[in-house]
């Protein structure tokens, strides 16, 4: 039994109330996080849980708010209503496995073309986008000053943060500096009440199932600061999957979201601001492909980098068609 | 001159390997990096096709829009300069048109099934390739 078996068994035992653990299979090998699936064995019963935790146990990336963090984070949306996974059990350093939490499995459909555009998932469809409005509106009712670690990030720093990484790249791109010069234009204020966001809230970090959103996922990009910023990157073009017509996550109209968002007590959204974060979103998506292309010649020289460092010409067709059409 | 097949035709056949042989026959992690790689060889094979004349022709649009002289990088890092300070946008003449042609030219190479890039193409009512 390996190490991290070995690991988990104890955790098993001593904080998850089982007897044991079985079918320790690794799901995913990122760059920032490593997802184990397996099983907790108690008396007959068995348990289908997930471990996520930073590489090899220790290494926290500096973007990423923490997981530690996360795991407050999804239990204090999940307080809300928020449709969260359910944290078993926050990794502590006895444990011996690292930073980083257990939480139970959510079955359901992750993959965001299937959410798209699948036959399984097609009843479920119509009501998404109001859904996403509603759970959104929840998020954004989470109170900043219960993360103070969490990073308050005001439009400008935000325009910043990513004309910064744009520079880093050393990489001249026309059309990105016109995406940063239209945004610098149009920047708004810094909100009035700086709202708990998300982050990354978009098809692909969605568990749905055919009664609809069961699950948000990743959080570790959330900080303080717009909430339009999470109504506008669910918009990205990036997660339409060549549905045309439903620009939130190809599967809803932003009428549909916003009606959500503001039944469910959200503020009422200004179309001018939730624009600018979707032209933003396409750009930070696209200057974060543009950064693979170091990632690929640092860190990790695979394939997989390589190809997505290609995908950034996708956000400039689409910034082009936002903002030159 | 070097003999033949050419690269682009082997770089198909690599693709064609990876992707009907080697997928099928793995599974998981090694079957989806099988069918990554081939596309990105397809996508090593379309930049042999299309950049040489993409380039020769975006490298005169901008020799013609900034007035000077230089390889492509050199151009590039200029535009990109006088759109920063706002010397140039989108109301100078062939700006847009330039951007425009340069985008639709990378994404033929790097995503001709984008559907983003198939909606351009409609839009600005060019047949796609």
């Amino acid at each position: 039994m390996s190490e991290l078996a070995e690991a988990l068994g104890r955790v098993a035992r001593r904080r998850l109330g089982g007897d044991g653990v079985e079918g320790v299979t690794r799901l995913s090998a990122g760059a920032t996080q490593e997802i184990w699936r397996f099983v907790l064995r108690h008396g007959e019963a068995r348990t289908d849980l997930i471990l996520r935790r930073a590489p090899g146990g220790t290494r926290v990336p500096d973007t990423a708010v923490g997981l530690e963090i996360e795991a407050r984070l999804i239990q204090a949306a999940g307080s809300v209503g928020v449709p969260v996974p359910p944290v078993r059990h926050v990794l502590e350093p006895g444990d011996g496995l690292g930073h980083g939490f257990i939480m139970g499995v959510v079955e359901g459909e992750t993959l965001g073309g299937r959410i798209a555009r699948g036959d399984a998932l097609a009843a479920a469809r119509p009501g998404l986008a109001r859904q996403c409005g509603e759970i959104l509106a929840g998020i954004h009712t989470l109170d900043p000053d219960r993360f103070p670690t969490l990073r308050r990030a005001t439009p400008a720093a935000l325009i910043g943060q990513y004309e910064e990484a744009y520079r880093a790249s050393d990489w001249p791109r026309p059309v990105f500096e016109l995406a940063f010069r239209w945004l610098a234009g149009r920047r708004p204020p810094p909100p009035a009440r700086p709202r708990l966001v998300h982050g990354d809230f978009r098809n692909g970090n969605l568990i749905v199932g055919a009664d609809g959103v069961r699950a948000v996922l990743d959080w570790e990009l959330a900080h303080v600061g717009d909430p339009m910023e999470d109504l506008g990157w669910i918009c990205v073009n990036s997660w339409r999957f060549g549905v045309a017509d439903k620009p939130v996550g190809g599967f809803g109209t932003r009428e549909d979201l916003w009606a959500g968002y503001e039944a469910a007590g959200g503020a009422p959204v200004d179309r001018e601001r939730a624009l600018f974060w979707e032209v933003f979103g396409s750009l930070r998506w696209g200057v974060m492909c543009a950064g693979m292309a170091a990632a690929f010649r640092n860190a990790d020289p695979t394939v997989e980098r390589a190809v997505i460092a290609r995908r950034a010409s996708e956000t400039e067709v689409d910034l082009m068609r936002l903002l030159a059409a | 001159m070097q003999d033949q097949p050419a690269p682009g035709e082997i770089l198909a056949a690599v693709a064609r390997f990876l992707r009907e042989v080697v997928a099928p026959e793995t599974a998981g992690h090694t079957a989806f990096n099988a069918r990554v790689a081939a596309n990105a060889l397809e996508m090593m094979r379309r930049q042999l096709d299309l950049a040489p004349a993409a380039e020769a022709a975006e490298r005169a649009r901008l020799a013609a829009l900034l007035g000077m002289g230089g390889d492509l990088a050199q151009l590039n890092a200029e535009l990109s300069r006088r759109l920063a300070t706002g010397d140039l946008d989108l109301a100078t003449p062939g700006l847009a048109e330039h951007l425009w042609a340069t985008t639709l030219a990378k994404l033929a190479v790097d995503q001709p099934t984008y559907w983003g890039y198939r909606a351009a193409l409609a839009e600005r009512s060019m047949a796609p390739d």
